[in-house]
């Protein structure tokens, strides 16, 4: 608001490098609003596996099945992906493009070889009998690790097309601003998987 | 091959019913006549570029009322047929599966299709006028939030001819709405229907959050912003904070019927109360939600019409905010019946019985804002009038309702019906019916007829009791929700005879507003001024209809009805005129983008609720390279050169 009034006691070449910057910062507001969004989703889901928290119907349990070593070993893929996020931010508010396109390769790599951890891991489950209909317990299991993992798959292909533009058009206030809300987006992937694996795998396992 | 084609069709498309032929009928001949039309008139292009690409929040909004209003016809046509059946004992107007089928299209209609995009519409027209801002925070998202809703309804809709309509009641209650109980794909357009229109909903509700905190003009601090916006504000969180758990909740029944997950089966641990604890944790919020923007109209059509400062601001603000609040602690008072422990049904019944506080304040708010005011009788503060009584009883039976002990009486019983259509008919409608009426001229240039809508308006009211008074009294003879017929021995016949006179006393109100529509295209009092109400507030400064970019100079701000200050100013001379200096005016382009997506949204949907993997997933594709596309485009917006501005705004009669 204040800025609108600034905008005016501007030129008009000033305005519109403003108008233009004032604009990407209401988009990353936006975002925000919308990770608000994406939290609710997660504790639905989170609400949801801790009803269904014991209810095998004589299938498998969590701790029957899981396996820690290769979730631990996810766990900490993924934990270093967003701290290599930092460092693409870190990057960027130094104006080096290059370094920065480097990071996001980094953490698209791990992200990738996190989505293999689980994917290999969904399928043991599956091999040993525990699919989305075996009972409550893993139809909760599935959907809420699963609406994890297809976040961070998203995620990926927009780290993509943002590497695609970063290269095509360097540093702008646009591409600035989507760097931005990708690595809050990453993050907030890396606050859910820590209370995911404390609630689903620790506490599945104990 | 002929007949494996026939055999399709016969599952594929609703058979056996005329009342369906008819439909099918209608609904084939009416596309033909609108392709013809355009084809005949050379309006492909037109549409085109003018409706369906574009990001003006004032068109999005003019097409939200349109949809809403067709809408509130199809829920209408239900509420006749429901009635009709129920007008005599042991009718046979409709079968019990087809009467099962349109209470629930009924239901979701009248709340997801009817009255989300109608609120969404007010929105959309109001709300960037009423802040002093050339458009929504996101104009693209805002367009895609649109067409979601339309493809999304328009999926729901099909399920009247093609497949079969839900039938398990508005909020598809497991077990009843699993595969066991409700075969084939009705309940799959329920869910995706909703879906499809839920997440353009979710993202209306962000949308507006950043618009109010961030596109107010220089000027306007937050407790000076009217109070429509302010309710808004209130309805948006409401939003962003209920709807993830209704993607959530009928995601989950999705994967029960698709996947054989067990999350609300009887059988393999599942459980079918968590469905209503989650679906009510969202639909209690909900009905807040469309009903706070009504409470937001009220209070601006109050002021207005009594020509005075509206009563109470702060404590308006308060209530609206305190609303948003408790209505997440409300949800289990709709089934205080399933036995769960005394403290938890007396914690329910408490937190409802606290949202008569914020209501009350409000009531007395309009009615001290009226207190020796010069009221003027125009159509808003007709409805705004019959609003007051109308709610004030829907909402002392429901502080009857939320006396838990006596629930076991109502539950589920026409008292419960008589409630909540009170509430929603008395405050939602009125409301909404009210602000179309107030901003109708700013939108369209135009004032709607007076006379024809006093007729509408009466028809509405006297309908209104007449259809749900005798509902309570059929609650208490024991008649309870969704019976397809009774007998001549349950002593219900006389009140139900009435309701049914009544429900056709609102259809007919309806149709008198239709005609009122049409009839004051042509002959309607033109609007020139701008400011055909003596309003107060920044978005009657402006001529009507508003131009594209709304203000050629931004507002500065100083006091809460802004525009009425500057009136008052100018009258006793002591309005300083500041050097008016126009500059280019930032504006978003126009997309393709959003129509497209959501067409692949409806086919996605589509291949979800047929169970079609293929094509789920072809839809699913191209959402997903459409929304790559978006983002690789850089050039989305443009600058409205200063001669082009002063241009329109001397074609509107504003010379700068």
């Amino acid at each position: 608001m204040q800025q609108v009034a600034k905008n005016h006691e501007h030129g008009h070449a000033h305005d519109h490098e403003h108008g233009h910057e004032e604009h990407e910062q209401l988009k990353v507001l936006g975002f925000w609003i919308f990770l608000v969004t994406d939290c609710i989703l997660f504790g639905t889901l989170f609400a949801t596996y801790a009803v269904m928290n014991h209810s095998f119907a004589g299938g498998p349990t969590g701790a029957e099945l899981f396996a820690l070593p290769g979730v631990i070993a996810s766990t900490f893929i993924l934990l270093t992906s967003s701290f290599t996020s930092g460092l693409a931010i870190l990057a960027m508010n130094k104006g080096k493009v290059k370094e920065l396109i480097g990071w996001l390769i980094v953490t698209a790599l791990l992200g990738l070889s996190f989505i293999y951890l689980e994917v290999t891991e969904f399928i043991h489950l599956v091999h040993e009998g525990a699919t989305i209909a075996t009972s409550g317990f893993w139809s909760a299991f599935y959907t809420l690790v699963g609406t994890h993992g297809l976040h961070v798959s998203i995620g990926l292909f927009w780290m993509l097309a943002i590497i695609i533009q970063l290269r095509r058009r360097g540093l702008t206030p646009v591409t600035r601003r989507k760097v931005t809300t990708l690595s809050l987006y990453w993050h907030f992937l890396d606050v859910v998987w820590i209370f995911l694996f404390t609630v689903v795998y620790l506490m599945g396992v104990m | 091959m002929w007949e494996s084609f026939l055999e399709f069709c016969s599952w594929f498309f609703v058979t056996g019913d005329p009342l369906i032929y008819g439909a099918m009928v209608s609904i084939a001949l009416t596309m033909v006549a609108i392709v013809f039309v355009l084809t005949k008139y050379k309006k492909w292009g037109w549409l085109w570029r003018e409706w369906l690409t574009t990001v003006d929040h004032k068109k999005i909004g003019i097409m939200y009322l349109i949809a809403s209003l067709l809408m509130l016809f199809r829920g209408g046509v239900d509420a006749i047929l429901m009635r009709v059946q129920l007008a005599f004992p042991n009718l046979e107007f409709l079968h019990s599966d087809h009467y099962n089928a349109i209470f629930t299209t009924h239901g979701t209609i009248m709340i997801l299709f009817m009255a989300m995009p109608m609120m969404f519409g007010l929105f959309n027209m109001v709300v960037p006028l009423q802040l002093g801002a050339r458009d929504v925070a996101f104009p693209f998202l805002n367009a895609v939030s649109f067409w979601l809703f339309m493809f999304g309804a328009m999926l729901f809709n099909l399920s009247f001819v093609i497949g079969g309509s839900p039938d398990a009641g508005w909020l598809s209650y497991p077990p009843l709405s699993q595969n066991e109980f409700s075969p084939g794909p009705g309940q799959n357009f329920w869910i995706w229907g909703i879906q499809i229109s839920g997440i353009g909903s979710l993202a209306t509700g962000i949308n507006f959050i950043v618009t109010i905190l961030k596109m107010r003009a220089p000027g306007m601090k937050l407790m000076k912003m009217p109070m429509f916006s302010w309710s808004v504000f209130s309805s948006c969180i409401m939003i962003i904070l209920a709807f993830p758990i209704l993607t959530v909740t009928i995601a989950l029944l999705y994967l029960d019927r698709f996947a054989g997950a067990h999350f609300f089966t009887m059988d393999g641990g599942g459980n079918p109360m968590m469905y209503l604890n989650l679906i009510w944790m969202w639909g209690h919020p909900e009905v807040y939600i469309v009903v706070v923007p009504a409470f937001g109209i009220f209070s601006e059509v109050v002021a207005t019409f009594a020509k005075k400062k509206l009563f109470g601001y702060k404590s308006m603000v308060a209530a609206v905010m305190g609303i948003a609040i408790l209505s997440f602690f409300t949800w289990a008072h709709h089934f205080f019946t399933m036995g769960t422990s005394a403290s938890v049904i007396a914690f329910f019944a408490i937190t409802t019985m606290l949202i008569a506080i914020p209501t009350g304040v409000k009531v007395f708010n309009w009615l001290f804002t009226m207190y020796r005011g010069k009221i003027s009788f125009k159509q808003p503060m007709m409805w705004t009038i019959a609003f007051i009584p109308c709610f004030v009883v829907g909402g002392a039976t429901g502080v009857m309702l939320s006396v838990a002990p006596a629930d076991y009486q109502y539950h589920n019983s026409y008292f419960l019906i008589a409630h909540f259509h009170q509430v929603l008919i008395g405050g939602v409608v009125f409301g909404y019916l009210a602000g179309i009426y107030y901003w109708w001229p700013k939108l369209f240039g135009f004032k709607l007829d007076e006379k024809l809508g006093a007729w509408g308006f009466w028809l509405w009211n006297i309908g209104f009791y007449v259809c749900f008074m005798p509902q309570y009294a059929l609650g208490f003879m024991g008649m309870t929700r969704r019976y397809y017929t009774y007998g001549w021995d349950y002593g219900w016949e006389s009140l139900n005879l009435v309701s049914t006179v009544g429900a056709f006393l609102m259809g007919a109100g309806f149709v008198f507003q239709v005609w009122q529509i049409l009839y004051s295209i042509k002959h309607g009092e033109r609007d020139t001024t701008g400011d055909p109400w003596n309003g107060r507030t920044l978005e009657w400064s402006i001529p009507s209809p508003a131009p594209f970019y709304n203000f050629a100079v931004v507002p500065q701000v100083k006091e809460t009805d802004d525009f009425w200050r500057v009136k008052e100013e100018k009258a006793n001379g002591t309005y300083k005129e500041e050097p008016v200096h126009l500059e280019p005016i930032h504006m978003p382009k126009n997309s393709g983008l959003p129509f497209i997506m959501s067409v692949f949204w409806f086919i996605a949907g589509f291949g979800f609720v047929w169970e079609w993997v293929w094509m789920a997933a072809i839809g699913m594709i191209g959402v997903f390279l459409t929304m790559w596309a978006r983002s690789f485009q850089y050039d989305t917006d443009y600058y409205v050169p200063v001669d082009e501005v002063r241009r329109t705004e001397a074609s509107l009669g504003r010379v700068y």
